[in-house]
């Protein structure tokens, strides 16, 4: 076997080293040349290409398009921020996002912390990895299944009006209520696996111990428990929170009317054609979610994706 | 942890609750692919299996399911590559910027979907149509693999973290070359770590639509490009609503694979 020859003991009158052979020597004498060599495409690939992108689509938002070609003037103008800070209705339109997001955030932290705990700490053991499957397993079912799931059941006389008639209510039908609540479910599990993940890594010795020392349960979630799962909990809100914040394909399908940022992009890139203003637009979502990433970054929550 | 017996049925409440809320929706899809009812009418009124042999004989579901297929295996043979590099720079070397390449590598997660649709839309655009490559498969991939790499990178760099290096350092005393560690040793190790990372880089794919949108030409319309222009049509509902209930149905195969690699590896560490 060829891969033998390095194993067994060297020979005198051994043959010159392959290719292969030397090249491997070379790598290991140079721990900084393998480190540029792995790092060569990922970074080729995200800095230059996506980085690139990114900052191509940045530049563009500083150009204007031309109202009567339609082409893309190349000159460097304030005024598509303008726009967007003078139009009240974009105002209104940044302002409803953020609340989404952060109405969606919410609601999976309410939900997803207490079913995380019960998962990490409180299901039998046996039982715990059917619960973490429960959870996944609708990751897998795609997006569209599932925001169109509640298209069906939010739709009038659906299951939501008929299970919500004997109580003499009827179901919040579509619009900015659906929209919260079809996002709030879809980005669910993205919330419960971090901090399951963070939960599980928790010692049951450290809740024993603030037992052992007096404190009741509610006590002992608020001094031992939160503050070590805290990472898990931004880590899990980078995702609901990115994730309500740039979408528009759920408000398309149970939002009615209602705007969001990411469809004030899509329509400006599509029907109107202003690529230089949908730039402009999404430029709003990326500074939030930076800051938002720049604050993750102190809490270690990083690390926790 | 002792938990009151009122705490712990509450918490076990919102965990039944949870559970239903999430099962539902999707036990209405499976429902409503065998209602007989062309309106989903609520409860339904018979059962069919009619529009599950509609579905199989759509020709345009058909291809939309093998475009998202090759997008996928594309997309995850990237990632592959891509997530290992950057985890093995990560994990084994100390450098300027480390905390930037995982910065660099959450970031097209992070950032909403259609910021990364146009921003890699506009630079296709620019690079590539004057290359004579327009908007197609080929893309949609690229625009993939740039969000898949992260779900490789986090399961190689968490399985390098807790293996360590010692084996590694045994195969060179014993007198392995690199490429023979790496192969020997590194790679079964992280072979598990492989397939579910790559499993979860599918699943991504598999489902993206926003990217997708802005990163896709005419001729490559995935699954759920198709499922969404066809969403809003009446007559093809039924044909949707079995597609989707297909998808719920397969996404346990995946998921009990994953499971079940996570679980041997946890045993072996």
């Amino acid at each position: 076997m060829d891969d033998d020859q390095g194993l067994t003991a060297r020979e005198p009158d051994r043959p010159a080293p392959g290719l292969r052979r030397r090249a491997a020597a070379l790598l290991h004498r140079r721990p900084r040349l393998r480190l540029s060599l792995l790092l060569s495409a990922p970074l080729a690939w995200l800095v230059v290409v996506y980085l690139g992108a990114l900052a191509a689509i940045f530049l563009t938002a500083f150009w204007t398009t031309d109202t009567f070609t339609g082409e893309v003037v190349r000159t460097f103008t304030l005024d598509n921020f303008r726009g967007l800070w003078d139009e009240p209705v974009y105002r209104t339109i940044a302002l409803r996002s953020l609340g989404v997001a952060a109405a969606v955030t919410a609601i999976d932290t309410v939900l997803g912390l207490p079913m995380a705990f019960y998962m990490a700490k409180v299901a039998r053991p046996r039982y715990r990895t059917y619960l973490v499957i429960a959870i996944l397993a609708p990751l897998w079912a795609a997006y569209l299944v599932k925001a169109y799931a509640w298209r069906v059941m939010l739709s009038e006389g659906g299951l939501i009006d008929e299970a919500l008639r004997p109580f003499g209510l009827s179901g919040p039908g579509y619009g900015l209520t659906a929209t919260v609540i079809v996002l709030a479910y879809l980005w669910l599990p993205y919330m419960i696996l971090p901090v399951y993940t963070g939960l599980e890594r928790l010692p049951d010795s450290l809740l024993d111990a603030a037992g052992d020392l007096g404190a009741r349960p509610l006590r002992t979630f608020r001094s031992v428990v939160l503050p070590l799962v805290y990472p898990s909990l931004v880590a899990g809100s980078i995702f609901t929170f990115s994730l309500s914040l740039g979408d528009y394909i759920t408000v398309k399908i149970v939002g009615g009317r209602g705007q969001l940022i990411g469809n004030v992009v899509y329509d400006n890139i599509g029907a109107a054609g202003n690529l230089p203003f949908a730039a402009a637009v999404a430029t709003v979502p990326v500074v939030v979610m930076l800051g938002y990433l720049a604050a993750a970054r102190r809490t270690g929550a990083l690390r926790e994706l | 942890m002792t938990l009151s017996p009122a705490a712990r049925f509450a918490l076990r409440a919102v965990m039944a609750l949870g559970l239903a809320v999430i099962y539902v929706p999707l036990l209405v899809v499976l429902v409503n692919s065998v209602n007989a009812d062309r309106a989903f009418g609520w409860p339904p009124s018979g059962f069919t299996g009619r529009w599950w042999s509609q579905a199989l004989d759509n020709e345009g579901a058909r291809e939309a399911v093998l475009t998202s297929v090759k997008a996928g295996l594309g997309a995850t043979a990237l990632a592959l590559v891509l997530g290992t590099m950057a985890a093995f720079a990560v994990a084994r070397y100390r450098f300027f910027g480390r905390e930037a390449v995982s910065l660099v590598v959450v970031l097209p997660i992070a950032l909403p979907g259609i910021v990364t649709g146009i921003a890699l839309s506009n630079a296709f655009q620019v690079v590539l149509k004057p290359l004579g490559i327009g908007l197609g498969l080929f893309t949609v991939i690229v625009g993939h693999a740039t969000f898949c790499v992260v779900t490789i990178y986090n399961n190689v760099l968490a399985r390098l973290r807790r293996t360590g290096t010692s084996l590694e350092e045994a195969s060179a005393d014993l007198g392995a070359d690199t490429f023979q560690t790496f192969r020997y040793v590194t790679f079964p190790n992280l072979r598990s770590a492989l397939v579910a990372g790559a499993l979860l880089s599918f699943a991504l794919s598999f489902d993206e639509i926003i990217v997708t949108t802005f990163t896709a030409g005419p001729g490559a319309e995935t699954l759920p490009i198709w499922i969404f222009s066809n969403l809003f049509r009446p007559n093809q509902a039924p044909v949707v609503n079995v597609l989707a209930a297909a998808l719920i149905v397969l996404s346990v195969v995946p998921i009990w694979i994953a499971q079940r690699l996570s679980a041997g590896a946890r045993t072996v560490a």
